[in-house]
């Protein structure tokens, strides 16, 4: 089976719907959504509703910390992030509050493999998994939780990573070419940075995700093309700092 | 690890005969036990061992091959069947050939010829370009793992050590301490450079040597010191231990065995392209020389080498992108200065942001064209006389840093002739006349430039005519 593995989407409702397309097109038979559905961007209820329809479906969904902030916007806000979780708190209904409010910090794909926002190390505490130390503590957190899980996919960086278990023990940082399915036995772990919807910072403005196929024990990493001027337009419809949609323009 | 017995049936493979019992793995002959079921080939099974005692880089490198394997393609790797899972039961069938490896010509009595040492390392450059045009580099090319087929054609075997550009590295870690074949292995891999294509063409030259002269150029070390040798050391020139190996094939092994990649040829097709036309390699005095390098060099070069460590390498398909085969067709009938001045002028700006590119210019002369009654337009004069205006039209473009050569090529299909040229020799980029090269047919047939443009396994530009230089000589109308 195939699923699509979509994280950091920040309300960016255009990227969401080319990455849907887009795996669709390729087989995709199911969606889980790693975290991060709002924040930075204009359209978070558009975005909370299709996530929400298709959880309905059968979507596995996480929650993220900008899902976690928007749910408890800071009463004293200290910078552009938590000023615009208000905003984005302001925007969401009841309903769509209660679906952000029903989500887990982590989630099994089938018995091998563990969603998560961040870190599987303390999901709660955000943690960056920045390099193999960092990769490693969430591994080794998620063997914890059981030792069948053979793999780990997250967002929260806003970079596309794999993470491979050496014999002795080492995690190896691999950047994955867009496009070309790599091989992930499961033999080995695996710690899958999937990569950000709707935020892209590596000076590519199109969206990243990733799509898994747990018959063929493959991993495709994709970038995708998207109407990120549509997206940034929006931004400044809503009256947000026009940082967050020069930023879109950029992928930076 | 036990042997199977013949007979023995595993996940719908019956084994037929142990083929090879090896220090890394068992191959056995292997049918489908279902009767009516055939691939319509041969196939092997290799079983790694993995019993106590076999190391660790014995499963690492099966499983390397694991993930090879599947996706590699074309006449120059064995097709892959199936494999068994890792963890219950490791097996890799693929495709049987049938053939004699290189090990076979090193262990016949007395020296290879020269025609002999050429084809086979031309055969097994092609074989290796193929590879790193799918992104792989081999990493553990040697006589025991290339297998020269029926049709002359090479097979490498044995995808243990390869690196594939855009897979995790398996190896990556463990190879930090060269692991490899010590007598073939090149000096960036013995400080753990992996996936540099420049490694094989080494490993090439290695077998080049080793078929010229029966002799390793670096012996077989057991020492990491031993290894390290090869970082800053010139092998003894083969012409030492046989007089009769002419320079310009002394000059392409050495090349092969520069210790810097940067030295050695850029990519496999420029060394297959070398071995293919013998009478236009460049000769140095790295061909001629008959002695060993003096001992300050070697001790400069060691001092250097005593820094060498660890750099990542190009990707194997931008490495030969970067450094194409260019081809021109330049016509010899029917052509006005013009049309070849456009012709030079394409040609020197493709040069130009190519530095490492090698430019071939061939003309395709029609077969009747020579006489064998009269001298003047004996089939040797003719060819001269060809050769003589290619070199003529050349001399207009700036050379320097690119290797030329020029091909007469004889064939009454002027596109075919091309064609085929363009894909025998890997080339690139081939750059023709748009209205060259057979035009008073053009109302009747298919011409000459669109059908190679269509038929080239290679981006083809095709170069429109300057104004006619007669139009440049008119007064302008004031």
């Amino acid at each position: 089976m195939k699923i699509a593995l979509l994280s950091d989407i920040h309300a960016n409702r255009q990227a969401l719907d080319a990455c849907l397309t887009h795996a669709r097109a390729h087989g995709t038979e199911q969606f889980a959504l790693l975290g991060d559905l709002v924040g930075y961007g204009g359209e978070p209820v558009a975005v909370v509703e299709q996530v929400r329809d298709l959880a309905q479906q059968g979507a596995l969904c996480v929650l993220g910390n900008h899902d976690a902030m928007a749910l408890a916007p800071p009463a004293n806000p200290r910078n552009r992030s938590e000023l615009g979780a208000q905003w984005t708190h302001d925007q969401l209904g009841n309903s769509h509050i209660a679906f952000l409010q029903s989500l887990p910090l982590t989630a099994r794909l089938g018995s091998s493999a563990l969603l998560v926002h961040a870190s599987a190390d303390m999901p709660a505490q955000w943690r960056y998994v920045e390099d193999s130390n960092a990769a490693e503590r969430s591994m080794t957190a998620a063997q914890g939780i059981d030792p069948a899980i053979r793999y780990v996919f997250c967002g929260h960086v806003h970079e596309q990573v794999l993470y491979f278990l050496t014999p002795t023990a080492k995690l190896m940082r691999f950047a994955p070419e867009p496009g070309v399915p790599v091989p992930v036995p499961t033999h080995r772990q695996w710690l899958g940075i999937v990569g950000s919807v709707g935020q892209p910072r590596d000076g590519d403005a199109r969206a990243m995700y990733a799509l898994f196929d747990d018959t063929a024990k493959q991993i495709t990493f994709y970038r995708v093309p998207y109407d990120h001027l549509a997206a940034a337009a929006a931004i400044r419809a809503a009256g947000l700092p026009g940082f967050y949609a020069d930023r879109l323009e950029k992928g930076q | 690890m036990k042997l199977l017995e013949p007979g023995t049936e595993i996940d719908g493979f019956r084994v037929v005969d142990c083929i090879h019992a090896g220090g890394m793995a068992h191959i056995y002959a292997v049918e489908y036990a279902q009767a009516d079921r055939s691939p319509g080939f041969a196939m092997a099974m290799k079983i790694p061992r993995m019993t106590a005692g076999d190391g660790a880089e014995n499963i690492v490198s099966f499983e390397v091959e694991l993930q090879i394997l599947p996706v590699l393609s074309g006449p120059h790797v064995p097709r892959f069947v199936a494999a068994g899972d890792l963890v219950r039961l490791p097996y890799l069938v693929m495709e049987y050939i049938p053939g004699q490896t290189l090990q076979h010509w090193l262990d016949a009595p007395g020296h290879c010829d020269i025609p002999t040492i050429t084809r086979l390392g031309a055969a097994t450059a092609h074989a290796a370009h193929s590879l790193h045009q799918q992104n792989v580099c081999h990493l553990d090319l040697k006589p025991a793992n290339v297998l020269i087929k029926d049709d002359g054609t090479a097979v490498l075997l044995d995808f243990g050590l390869s690196c594939h550009a855009h897979y995790p590295d398996l190896l990556a870690e463990e190879m930090r301490q060269a692991v490899g074949s010590p007598a073939w292995i090149a000096p960036e891999q013995v400080v753990g450079v992996r996936g540099d294509p420049r490694s094989d063409i080494f490993a090439i030259g290695v077998m080049l040597y080793e078929l010229a002269t029966g002799e390793l150029p670096f012996g077989a070390p057991t020492t990491s010191g031993g290894m390290r040798q090869r970082l800053w050391m010139t092998p003894a020139p083969p012409r030492k231990h046989r007089a009769d190996i002419p320079p310009w094939l002394q000059e392409v092994i050495l090349r092969c065995l520069e210790p810097e990649a940067a030295s050695r040829y850029p990519s496999a097709a420029h060394l297959a392209f070398d071995l293919s036309n013998p009478e236009q390699v460049l000769v140095t005095e790295r061909g001629e020389r008959t002695e060993r390098t003096p001992l300050r060099t070697h001790l400069r070069r060691w001092l250097r080498a005593a820094g060498m460590h660890y750099t990542p390498s190009p990707l194997p398909s931008q490495q030969i992108e970067d450094t194409p085969i260019l081809m021109v067709a330049v016509p010899h009938a029917d052509v006005t200065d013009a049309t070849l001045y456009s012709l030079r002028q394409a040609v020197g700006r493709s040069l130009g942001i190519r530095p490492g590119a090698r430019l071939a210019c061939v003309t395709v002369v029609s077969p009747g064209a020579s006489s064998t009654s009269d001298s003047e337009r004996s089939e040797t004069t003719l060819h001269r006389q060809h050769m003589a205006r290619l070199r003529q039209w050349a001399q207009g473009l700036d050379l320097t840093g690119h290797a030329v050569s020029y091909h007469v090529l004889e064939a009454s299909d002027v596109a075919q002739a091309l064609v085929r040229y363009a894909a025998s020799n890997h080339v690139s980029m081939m750059i023709l006349g748009a209205a060259t090269h057979g035009l008073q047919t053009q109302r009747f047939f298919a011409t000459v430039p669109m059908r190679v443009a269509r038929d080239a396994p290679c981006t083809v530009i095709l170069v429109k005519q300057a104004l006619p230089f007669e139009q440049l000589a008119q007064p302008t109308a004031d």
